[in-house]
């Protein structure tokens, strides 16, 4: 099934999996290129962990059509799961393993992935090469966990809430080890409910409420569509800046006393700022405030964006 | 292989870093031994221990025991416990065959109750008169067996339980109402009415006879394929109802 030329590293295709009587997923399609950052977002409970389990065959789906890495996860989860690294929530080590015994363990199922120094090293934990797993932090229990994804030299890795546990020095290390995993060629899947983190590394992400996908595209995209638009605003003494109703991309124009806010879509701050230079007027303090992919996810998944 | 033979190194580590299993399994039986031999010595009596003397008796008989304990405590709660805590479900999601998973629990078992078995003869040789094993080959393919039977009856407790508790529990009790009555404790000859049938009912019964067989050089015949059968069964039940989640 994979075949020569552009394929993507997912595919999902009307994807329904439920347990018993409750529905986990309900209907999500959606596909995750080769090399790039894929985010799932999504409140608890909204079918974010049944989505990527599933996707590594950990899960035996209802119905839909799904392909990871060319291969069917109903039929083909080794060949899968040798390709890919898997950072699961929900799992664990034995209490009394130690952290290079672990990566030894691991790391012996594939013939290749890099050397189970330059994993401790990478992920700050050398220092603990002969502690227990159950003497570990929380953060550093993740860490671990996270490094035990890499030993294969993955092309594509999963990570469910990775920083989930981490103070946020470590989730920034995490960050930028996502980034250099990324440049050497791994794609990434990124299940998560930090928005920052979301904005700050996905290339492009789905948005899940309730077993559905509500919204897919890039942050930028989706702050655009669903963040109720841009406001620029500024100051500015004794003019009549009018006119400004008519800039492209504005759409309305407000005023209290020397203070403007002007709303507006897209780009509205680079034609706002360029009308007012043509007219001589340089605001120093001109700015623009747009939401942020929190509020975007908030406006998705409260109980009246599921409605509308 | 080499997966397995990785699994099994780190699942014996694993076990020694137990303090108390470790007692239980390599202390205990010295301690039950020493207890029996100051008791009943080693003095053959027609009617009891199937005419032979105590000690010798006791010896294959708590070989037996050792892979009982083994088997249907530690593995069985070693296993559940794993499953519970998403060890096995980390394993899963890393292509780590099933096969690894039990075959270095079977053969953690293996390793422990040799060692233990060894520990257990060289004691009775060394402060008991012990005579045996008089069959050694027997003996043996015994203990192969025996062992081979408890860690796949195991097993087959560690697929079944949810949790490691339930497992230990349900282990402990197994074992208990076994040693009481099957053959490593009382004599059986002294066991009348409804426990000598569940007496004869329990797998270590069996076991014990099949161990005595080589060791005094016996027959007793059916048992051996009492313990063929429940290795069978327990093996072929465990395929069936090994779960990951």
């Amino acid at each position: 099934m994979s075949g020569v030329g552009v394929t993507n590293a997912i595919d999902v295709r009307h994807l329904v999996k439920s347990y018993r009587d409750t529905i986990a997923v309900r209907d999500v399609s959606f596909s995750v290129e080769e090399g790039e950052i894929f985010g799932i977002l999504g409140p608890n409970g909204s079918g974010k962990t049944t989505t990527v389990e599933s996707l590594q065959g950990l899960r035996t789906i209802d119905s839909g059509e799904v392909s990871v890495l060319g291969f069917d996860p109903s039929t083909q989860a080794d060949q899968i799961r040798r390709r890919i690294g898997s950072q699961l929530q929900e799992s664990a080590l034995p209490d009394r393993v130690k952290v290079w015994e672990a990566l030894d363990l691991f790391g012996s199922l594939s013939d290749q992935g890099p050397p189970v120094s330059e994993l401790l090293a990478d992920w700050g934990l050398a220092e603990k090469r002969n502690a227990r797993f159950g003497s570990l932090s929380g953060g550093q229990q993740q860490r671990l966990l996270v490094a035990l994804a890499l030993v294969n030299d993955p092309r594509l890795v999963f990570f469910d809430e990775m920083t989930t546990g981490l103070d946020p020095a470590s989730r920034r290390v995490a960050w930028d080890l996502i980034r250099r995993i990324r440049e050497r060629g791994t794609t990434v899947v990124l299940v998560t409910h930090f928005m920052d983190e979301a904005e700050a590394l996905c290339d492009r992400l789905v948005v899940m409420n309730r077993g559905v996908v509500v919204a897919e595209g890039t942050p930028v995209e989706l702050i655009d569509l669903f963040g109720g638009g841009v406001k620029v605003r500024f100051t500015l003494d004794g003019q009549d800046v009018a006119w400004l109703s008519s800039v492209p991309h504005v759409t309305g124009l407000a005023r209290e006393r020397n203070r403007y806010e002007v709303h507006g879509t897209g780009p509205v701050l680079a034609h706002v700022a360029s009308a007012l230079l043509e007219h001589g007027l340089a605001p120093v303090d001109l700015r623009q405030e747009r939401a942020t992919l929190e509020e975007v996810f908030l406006t998705l998944t409260s109980e009246r964006g599921a409605e509308s | 292989m080499k997966i397995l033979a990785k699994m099994t190194w780190l699942e014996l580590k694993l076990f020694l870093r137990e303090p108390l299993t470790v007692l239980f399994a390599l202390v205990l039986p010295l301690l039950v031994l020493f207890v029996m031999g100051g008791v009943f010595g080693n003095e053959a009596e027609a009617d009891v221990y199937r005419g032979v003397g105590a000690m010798n008796y006791y010896v294959p008989a708590y070989i037996a025991l050792v892979a009982a304990s083994v088997g249907l405590i530690s593995l069985p709660t070693h296993l559940a416990g794993n499953r519970e805590r998403g060890v096995l479900k980390r394993y899963r999601a890393s292509s780590m065959p099933s096969w690894a998973v039990v075959g270095a629990q079977v053969a953690v078992t293996f390793l422990i109750s040799t060692a233990s078995g060894l520990t257990l003869v060289l004691a009775a040789v060394s402060v008991y008169d012990v005579t045996g094993p008089e069959v050694p080959l027997l003996v043996v393919a015994g203990f192969t067996l025996v062992t081979l039977a408890f860690s796949s009856l195991g097993v087959l407790l560690g697929a079944l339980l949810p949790s490691s508790r339930s497992a230990q529990a349900l282990g402990v009790m197994l074992w208990f109402v076994m040693l009481m009555v099957g053959g490593a404790g009382p004599p059986p000859e002294v066991l009348t009415g409804a426990m000598r049938t569940l007496s004869d009912l329990t797998p270590l019964l069996h076991a014990v006879r099949a161990m005595q067989d080589g060791w005094l050089g016996l027959d007793a015949g059916y048992s051996w394929l009492v313990v063929v059968v429940l290795t069978l069964v327990s093996a072929a039940a465990s395929v069936r109802f090994f779960r990951w989640e």
